[in-house]
């Protein structure tokens, strides 16, 4: 539940449900932001749900913090959190064109290429939130003994589709852009398409996700 | 579709397409975007009779420069802005606030905004772009609404679908003022730093950076220490958000900000400032002030009471 609800400036209603990241905190989290969605409550022109937070912007010419905060404290939550949501296979590569930083996870967490794909692949991974860059999934969580931090420096660029992970998650770069997650492989898959304005988004919080491992070959051809 | 249409000699640095933005997508991770400076957008479609939520051309530091071909048309441009108007035989010098017609041939050439940052040209009609998410605004992070979410360039030809009928000549006298502090309200995460650092945000003053853009406001100068954390869990930003990532300098979110981020919020800036705020160059010089929710909902209607005053005088 809601442990303290805030403003965060004059526009935004910052809703704190804890400072633990797990599925229980972040599927209340989700219950929230779609039952607001749902309601459509005068004002609201944005929900923004992380693992354990949720935003609630507003238009301050139409609402204001006080109102909202009051709707927020008063709502019926709607238990439909699960009715939409899906299980979803991502094909990804890690062919060595792809996974850029293997030899800096192989060291640091000092187990072979082989079981750190075996720790990483066929295992269903929970969708916190995305954000950041239009639809980036943050998926979770890894494998106790597959935790890395980021890295020191982060690159300028990192590769569309590139598969990537950091402490307990793993995430997919649905654009070109700057970041410091370590890079596993790729996926061919277009995680995020802009043509289909309804559903940009191929995962979405609360879904789950099965990364399934393809060769080189079948990656060069999938789009084809 | 009209007849007329714009040929862009030069792009400029960072010319876009802007409305009022698009909303109800930041979980999906795209921003708002939309016109900056909102004020100076609704007055420039104001001044050529536009619907006030019609596209704009936005640009920074220095402008397009364009020739217009097609039936006689208003354009009138906002901001602080040095521009021209070339016609058959003469140029002369424009002037902000004030709609100018027109016609087949003539050349405006935007050199630069004036110890601000962003300028807005209205063209009187209808531009003939694509809208994402009912929205025109170009965001070029994600590649975005219309011109394929790209900055205008050089070559390019934009259509008009329609130009306006009532082509009155207006203006208006308006000044864009500077503002010295910008007003802030605590963050969420206020208490991550030293009694120190939270003086220096208050107290010291910051130079806004090189490295600022649509997505965000890089600042310089002393550092704020951070006593507790230096990363957050990731969660939701909005437009005015102050961050302070560990190397202590302070980082707004703006117009096109990611829409989570993992740095502690040490303040954000009040509504009411932002069209100022978003106006100040490299090199210039902010300074924080603390004020609370209710000062910042009242100062934010008398700003928004100012503006209709300011487009019913149009």
């Amino acid at each position: 539940m809601i442990k303290n609800i805030s403003n965060l400036g004059d526009a935004a209603v910052y809703c704190d449900f804890g400072n633990e990241v797990n599925k229980t905190i972040n599927s209340q989290v989700i219950k929230y932001f779609k039952t607001i969605k749902k309601n459509s409550f005068e004002g609201i022109n944005n929900l923004t749900p992380s693992y354990n937070k949720l935003i609630v912007s507003f238009d301050l010419n139409k609402t204001n913090f006080k109102k909202i905060k009051n709707y927020i404290e008063n709502i019926d939550l709607e238990d439909s959190q699960n009715v939409n949501s899906k299980k979803l296979e991502i094909p990804v590569c890690c062919h060595e064109n792809f996974s850029m930083d293997i030899k800096r996870l192989e060291e640091m967490l000092k187990l072979s290429r082989e079981k750190i794909l075996e720790k990483f692949l066929n295992k269903e991974y929970f969708c916190y939130m995305t954000g950041f860059i239009a639809g980036m999934p943050f998926l979770g969580d890894l494998d106790k003994n597959m935790r890395v931090q980021r890295l020191e420096t982060p690159r300028v660029k990192v590769p569309k589709g590139s598969v990537a992970i950091t402490e307990q998650f793993t995430n997919i770069y649905t654009f070109e852009s700057p970041g410091g997650w370590n890079i596993l492989g790729n996926t061919p898959l277009d995680v995020f398409d802009s043509s289909k304005e309804d559903k940009p988004n191929l995962i979405n919080p609360g879904d789950t996700v099965i990364f399934k491992e393809i060769s080189i070959e079948q990656y060069k051809n999938f789009n084809e | 579709m009209s007849n007329s249409y714009i040929d862009i000699i030069r792009s400029g640095i960072n010319t876009t397409f802007q409305d009022k933005g698009r909303d109800h997508l930041y979980h999906i991770g795209i921003p708002f975007s939309g016109a900056m400076d909102n004020r100076n957008f609704l007055i420039a479609n104001k001044l050529v009779n536009n619907s006030l939520n019609s596209a704009v051309i936005e640009f920074a530091y220095q402008g397009p420069h364009i020739r217009y071909s097609g039936e006689k048309i208003n354009f009138a441009i906002t901001g602080d802005v040095i521009f021209s108007i070339k016609k058959k035989d003469t140029e002369i010098e424009g002037k902000c606030y004030e709609s100018y017609q027109i016609e087949n041939g003539d050349e405006i050439n935007i050199i630069s905004t004036n110890k601000s940052v962003y300028g807005y040209m209205a063209l009187g009609g209808e531009l003939d772009i694509k809208f994402q998410w009912n929205s025109c605004s170009i965001n070029t992070k994600a590649n975005i609404g219309s011109n394929n979410g790209k900055k205008l360039e050089e070559g390019q030809r934009i259509n008009l679908k329609k130009i306006n009928l009532n082509k009155d000549i207006k203006k208006i006298s308006y000044i864009n003022t500077k503002i010295e502090n910008i007003r802030v309200m605590r963050g969420t995460n206020y208490d991550y730093f030293s009694e120190q650092g939270k003086q220096i945000f208050y107290e010291k003053e910051f130079i806004v950076s090189k490295l600022s853009d649509r997505m965000g406001m890089r600042l310089e100068g002393p550092k704020i220490e951070n006593i507790f954390n230096t990363n957050i869990k990731s969660e939701g930003l909005i437009k005015g958000v102050i961050q302070v990532p560990a190397d202590g300098n302070p980082i707004i979110m703006l117009s096109d900000h990611g829409t989570v981020g993992g740095y502690p919020k040490i303040g954000v800036v009040a509504s009411v400032d932002y069209d100022r705020l978003v106006q100040m160059s490299p090199g210039s010089k902010i300074k924080f002030k603390e004020i609370n929710l209710s000062d910042a909902e009242t100062l934010f209607k008398l700003y928004e009471m100012e503006t209709q005053n300011l487009l019913s005088q149009i």
